[in-house]
């Protein structure tokens, strides 16, 4: 009689085992386990992701920027990071112009930045700057340095921010230099003028 | 006596406590010519268990918030009874960890301990080191100072270089978008549960494959191959009383600097605790000066050595990833130092010498010269395993002795 079943030692014998079956309930076990795992592994990774309240955190922030004098910075906290509000001068304004060579993403066509702030002073009004003070290359915060050929910094440096941790430089746009370990320019945050001394960082006009 | 062995049967019966003794500790013949290096295996599972008795206690004040973790730490120095011995303990052990580490793999290399047949062992070495880096970083955290917070930041944001997904593994890592109280509660859980889990996992499976394939020595002598009538290598020596009681020599002398630093110097001069941790973490402003701990900056100068981003963080990767390779790098037969070419010689020692100046530079602030010296060690670091693959294929070695020399 034809039958599946094996004895010991391979022959077919109709009291033996059937080891298709076995097989097939043994592969069938491990496919229903494995599903079961990996069903298991989704809300346990995704538990590590931002949780609901974490991202109901992200509202915008109000700066009143009347008492800010020329060349001082200050900075808010938004979602976490610092952001900064720059009142810059004239001098660092022509500034901008000269260094546009040693630029990295000139046009900031890589980097992130509203439609508004996507020109050569990566603001809305050229003499106010506002940025998310996180460098693009591992996330420390620049050093705000508006001075104009300081010792450590060199003579071709027109005012702009450096990074501590690796040396990464930008200009007073937040644009990046070539030659440094930051790949992009500096974010720009979303933001909108309420008033002429008052911005709201986080929102675009009209969004809120 | 007779009661005891009774006792004895009864038990090995039931589990086997005597074989299971005699396998690993007072029948595991260990070749006789073990020297000064030999002590810091030992020394590495001594530093694993105060880490692991000192971690447990400073688990019972310290909290894991975002708002309180500071200053528990600094309830932990100042108001517990015996607090202030606890933590020096645990960070003097952190420091004390990598340097006996690097010292054990210091000895695998020049004797050539990864050579086959301890391919594996090397590696579960290797991972053994790898989980340990991943279980200083988290650690550094928790204190949740300023050096925690951007050290953290920092080495996150590594994992944002990979092309498109990096930034959602990022975000993913943090569980928020900047790092924050979740970072800080989720590297407490790895750190105090999941990592010392696999780390003491990992430690098991290193000494079972040593005494599998038996320990190497600094002649690079397979002892295994010279067998008395007995069955006994004639060149080993049972594991307990003889390196039980040398290294119990080894862990007094280690005590005694360990214990001279907790006392009287535990933050090192800010290479074990850095300066700026002392200050809260605040997610405003990057202190003037970030570095890793010291363990960490070899790697760190070579992060840094690189102008682009993505191939900073593919370097970094490699120069850890590179050392798991070492054993189909090394394609010589001869293993240890002693019988080995004066060229391997010099690039050992240039390696060596590379990887202490790149820790040196690490730790600095960024200045032009120090980027070139960091490129010129990078490349020697990196050089050396293409440089061994090449001089180890036909390498004029001299001839290795069939017994073990002192």
């Amino acid at each position: 009689m034809a039958t599946d079943k094996v004895a010991p030692g391979g022959r077919r014998d109709p009291d033996g085992v059937d080891k298709k079956r076995r097989r097939m309930l043994t592969t069938g076990m491990g496919v229903v386990g494995a599903a079961g795992a990996a069903a298991l592994a989704v809300p346990l990774i995704s538990s590590m992701s931002p949780s609901a309240r974490a991202r109901a955190a992200g509202a915008p922030v109000e700066v009143d920027i009347s008492k800010l004098a020329e060349g001082q910075r200050v900075i808010v906290e938004w979602r976490g990071k610092p952001v900064w509000v720059v009142k810059r001068t004239q001098t660092l304004l022509d500034g901008l112009q000269q260094v546009q060579g040693e630029l990295r993403d000139v046009e900031s066509d890589d980097s992130i930045q509203p439609e508004y702030a996507k020109n050569e002073f990566r603001s809305i009004k050229p003499e106010i700057l506002v940025m998310v003070g996180i460098c693009t290359h591992l996330g420390c915060s620049p050093s705000y340095r508006p001075e104009v050929a300081p010792a450590d910094l060199g003579d071709s440096w027109k005012g702009g921010f450096f990074c501590p941790c690796h040396g990464s430089r930008f200009d007073i746009s937040g644009r990046v230099y070539k030659g440094v370990p930051a790949p992009t320019n500096l974010d720009v945050p979303p933001h909108y003028y309420m008033s002429d001394t008052r911005i709201l960082v986080g929102a675009d006009e009209g969004q809120v | 006596m007779s009661k005891v062995n009774d006792v004895m049967a009864w038990i090995d019966e039931r589990i086997p406590l005597t074989a299971t003794w005699d396998k690993h500790v007072g029948k595991y013949y260990a070749p006789k010519n073990f020297n000064f290096w030999y002590y810091f295996g030992s020394l590495a599972l001594l530093v694993l268990v105060i880490q692991i008795v000192t971690g447990i206690f400073l688990t019972m004040n310290y909290k894991p918030d975002g708002e309180l973790a500071f200053k528990s730490v600094e309830y932990i120095m100042r108001d517990v009874n015996w607090g202030w011995l606890i933590r020096y303990m645990h960070s003097t052990g952190a420091s004390m960890f990598f340097v006996v580490v690097y010292l054990h793999m210091m000895r695998g290399i020049m004797y050539g301990s990864y050579k086959k047949p301890r391919e594996l062992l090397w590696i579960f070495g290797m991972l053994i080191y790898l989980v340990l880096m991943a279980e200083a970083f988290m650690g550094y955290l928790l204190p949740w100072g300023q050096m925690s917070f951007w050290g953290a930041q920092v080495i996150i944001s590594l994992f944002g270089a990979i092309p498109w997904v990096g930034d959602a593994i990022t975000l993913w890592l943090r569980g928020d978008y900047v790092v924050a109280d979740a970072t800080l509660n989720r590297f407490f859980a790895l750190h105090v549960i999941a990592m010392p889990l696999v780390l003491i996992g990992l430690v098991f499976v290193h000494i079972i494959a040593l005494h599998e394939v038996g320990s190497n020595n600094p002649d690079g002598v397979d002892i295994k191959k010279n067998k008395g009538a007995d069955g006994i290598p004639v060149d080993g020596i049972p594991f307990h009383p003889y390196y039980t009681v040398k290294d119990l020599v080894g862990v007094a002398v280690f005590l005694i600097v360990f214990f001279a630093i907790v006392f009287f110097a535990p933050e090192m001069g800010g290479y074990f605790l850095e300066h700026a941790n002392y200050v809260p973490a605040d997610p405003l402003k990057t202190p003037e000066h970030i570095a890793p701990v010291w363990y960490f900056t070899p790697f760190y100068a070579i992060l840094r050595a690189m102008p682009d981003k993505l191939f900073g963080v593919i370097a970094m990767f490699s120069a850890i990833a590179v050392l798991f390779f070492l054993p189909w790098i090394d394609r010589g037969p001869v293993r240890s130092i002693r019988y080995r070419s004066f060229q391997y010689k010099v690039i050992l020692i240039a390696f060596v010498v590379a990887f202490v100046v790149l820790g040196y530079y690490g730790m600095q602030p960024v200045t032009p010269a120090g980027t070139w010296i960091s490129r010129l060690c990078s490349l020697t670091y990196f050089g050396f395993f293409v440089a061994l693959f090449f001089i180890s294929k036909n390498e004029n070695t001299k001839p290795v002795p069939e017994r073990v020399k002192y």
